[in-house]
């Protein structure tokens, strides 16, 4: 027995050393492509993505416009690529708040304890009550339609999430021995929250930003779709699924395809980080 | 025997923790009936500079509660903890109060998969604890840290290693270089042992007679295995329901126990390759 779980201790870390999983390298290189393409629109973007040419509307695949021409005459492949940059600045705006707040009050809440994370988890529980895209249609009612409004919004549609999962796991560690040691140790609280408990929380805190980008984008473009959020002519995905629309109706369903194809796929690969983050996560937790 | 002389390094008197079990509100509402148990009831003792005492006694019968009152991680209902002589105070301690009592009192906990940060190699792990308590540049830490390691029987190379990378007994080995990096006056073992192979553990309790022989720490010394006990301390407390049943010299409590409660303990622990009688021809305890 005692030889047997020393090979084994002795053997773990050569076993340990981290394979390389093909799905987060694919899900990353893709999102990696997204983000650069959308950083480098201005010089790989065919046409200007606004510029309406009466003349060529609702074209087909060609050489000159390679996705084709939406009802305006527009360019779909440089509104694709345009659109890329609201698409994903607005879900990234979203989750860097909401993880931002989300982090912080649950390890505040797991480390305090008491009234406050009572009056924190309760109001939580009030957030939770709304989805997110009824919070992002009232802060539009109350503040008018814009990309800030709703970003504002989901922002704080998205924090209970954040907040209920990471109160949860930070509760975890907090009761865990290491922590009662750094605490005996004299550590001082902040840096027991920062150096200690955040670090061993990281891991599911980018789970849960990987999982909720996901979702922020579809919520963001369903904002988009029904007009609320970004307004027309400027490019987003959501907006062009909806604009695409009459289209459709008029046989040229290129457009709201080409865009809703782009928000599934990122959508999947935010999804399959997420996913696979967390197996890694439950794997190196034991 | 306890000198008289000797300054207590612990004392602690009429301690009691009273849990409330706050049960939740039921269908109709209303408060809910508070249950409460009295982990520990009313326990006195002592241990002096640089002697060992023990605390037995069956699961749930107080003895980690009273460890946790007495480092600060859970606040007594009421009796005094004074440490060096210095009376503990409960309100308003601040972070260099805990500072100071860090190196008054330090623990082991039982389990050494969960108490060591698993994202924090041993070398930076007791170098935290170096950086708070004494003002050493970084060529003395790292100096402090190599003889903190060998003086736990583990090795400099270990300093790069995370906790995944250990054995449990190297983790303990840690866990106790880590309490002794604060150098306690106090270092409190609740089961620091009981998770360990038998083979281990008595190189940990070898090591923490070594130490205790160089540094003169006293010991309170948690746990259910009596010829652990034996090996490790002078004086004994057996503890049932929070309160303390019987104490005395650990010789005089194990081979002639006064409480029925303690003879019972006592009966119940038959471990194979234990002999309670001083047996000339075994000699497996020691060697
Ligand atoms: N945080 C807590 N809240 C409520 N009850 C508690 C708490 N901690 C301990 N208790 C109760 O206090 C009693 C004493 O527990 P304690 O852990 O001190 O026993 P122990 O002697 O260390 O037992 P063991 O040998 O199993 O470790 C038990 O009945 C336990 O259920
Ligand atoms: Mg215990």
């Amino acid at each position: 027995m005692a030889t047997a779980a020393a090979i084994a201790e002795i053997a773990a870390p050569v076993r340990r050393r981290r394979h390389i999983d093909p799905v987060i390298v694919g899900a990353s290189v893709l999102i990696g492509a997204l983000v650069v393409v959308a950083l480098l629109a201005p010089w790989i973007s065919p046409y200007d993505p606004n510029s309406a040419n009466i003349l060529a509307t609702n074209q087909g695949v060609s050489a000159a416009h390679w996705l084709g021409t939406d009802p305006s005459g527009r360019d779909v492949l440089s509104r694709l690529i345009w659109g890329a940059r609201l698409s994903l600045l607005g879900p990234a705006l979203i989750i860097l708040i909401a993880t931002t707040l989300g982090t912080v009050l649950a390890i505040a809440s797991a480390w305090i304890g008491g009234l406050f994370d009572q009056v924190v988890s309760r109001v939580m529980d009030i957030l939770f009550a709304f989805p997110g895209l009824v919070l992002a249609m009232v802060a539009v009612a109350m503040f008018g339609s814009g990309p800030i409004a709703p970003v504002v919004a989901l922002s704080i549609a998205y924090t209970p999430y954040i907040t209920r999962i990471l109160r949860s796991a930070s509760l975890r560690e907090r009761n865990l021995p290491y922590i009662s040691a750094c605490y005996v140790g004299g550590v001082p609280a902040r840096s027991i929250c920062s150096r200690h408990l955040l670090p061993n929380i990281f891991p599911l805190l980018l789970t849960q930003a990987a999982l909720s980008f996901g979702s922020a984008l579809v919520t963001l473009a369903a904002v988009s779709y029904l007009g609320l959020g970004v307004q027309p002519p400027t490019a987003t995905w959501g907006l062009m699924v909806a604009t695409g629309q009459t289209a459709i109706l008029a046989g040229h369903p290129g457009a709201s395809i080409a865009s809703g194809i782009l928000i599934i796929v990122t959508v999947v690969a935010f999804n399959l980080l997420g996913d696979r983050l967390a197996n890694r996560h439950a794997v190196q937790g034991l | 025997m306890p000198e008289p002389a000797a300054p207590l390094a612990v004392e602690v008197r009429d301690l009691v923790k009273v849990f409330r079990l706050r049960r939740s509100p039921g269908i109709g509402g209303g408060r809910s009936a508070a249950k409460t148990i009295v982990a520990v009831d009313r326990v006195s003792f002592s241990v002096a500079q640089g002697r060992s005492l023990a605390v037995v006694g069956e699961s749930g019968s107080g003895k980690t509660t009273l460890a946790r009152m007495a480092v600060g991680l859970e606040r007594p209902t009421a009796g005094q903890i004074a440490v060096g002589g210095r009376e503990r105070r409960w309100k308003h301690v601040g972070s260099r109060e805990r500072r100071r009592r860090a190196r008054e009192v330090q623990i082991v906990f039982q389990d050494p998969y969960s108490s060591l940060d698993p994202r924090q190699t041993v070398g930076r792990c007791l170098d935290e604890m170096l950086r708070l308590h004494f003002d050493m540049d970084h060529a003395r830490r790292t100096e402090r840290i190599a003889a903190l390691l060998e003086q736990v029987g583990l090795d400099e190379r270990h300093a790069a290693a995370y906790p995944r990378a250990l054995s449990g007994g190297q983790r303990q080995r840690v866990a106790i270089a880590r309490a002794l990096a604060c150098e306690p006056r106090v270092l409190i073992c609740d089961e620091a042992v009981a998770s360990l192979d038998v083979s281990i553990q008595a190189q940990v309790l070898n090591l923490l007679s070594d130490i205790r022989e160089e540094t003169a720490v006293s010991y309170l010394f948690i746990s259910h295995d009596l010829a652990v006990v034996r090996q490790v301390s002078d004086e004994i407390l057996v503890m049932k329901d929070g309160r303390v049943v019987e104490r005395g010299q650990t010789d005089r409590v194990l081979d002639d126990p006064a409480d029925p409660y303690t003879q019972r303990l006592l009966a119940a622990i038959p471990r194979p390759g234990w002999h309670p009688v001083a047996d000339p021809e075994s000699d497996l305890v020691t060697s």
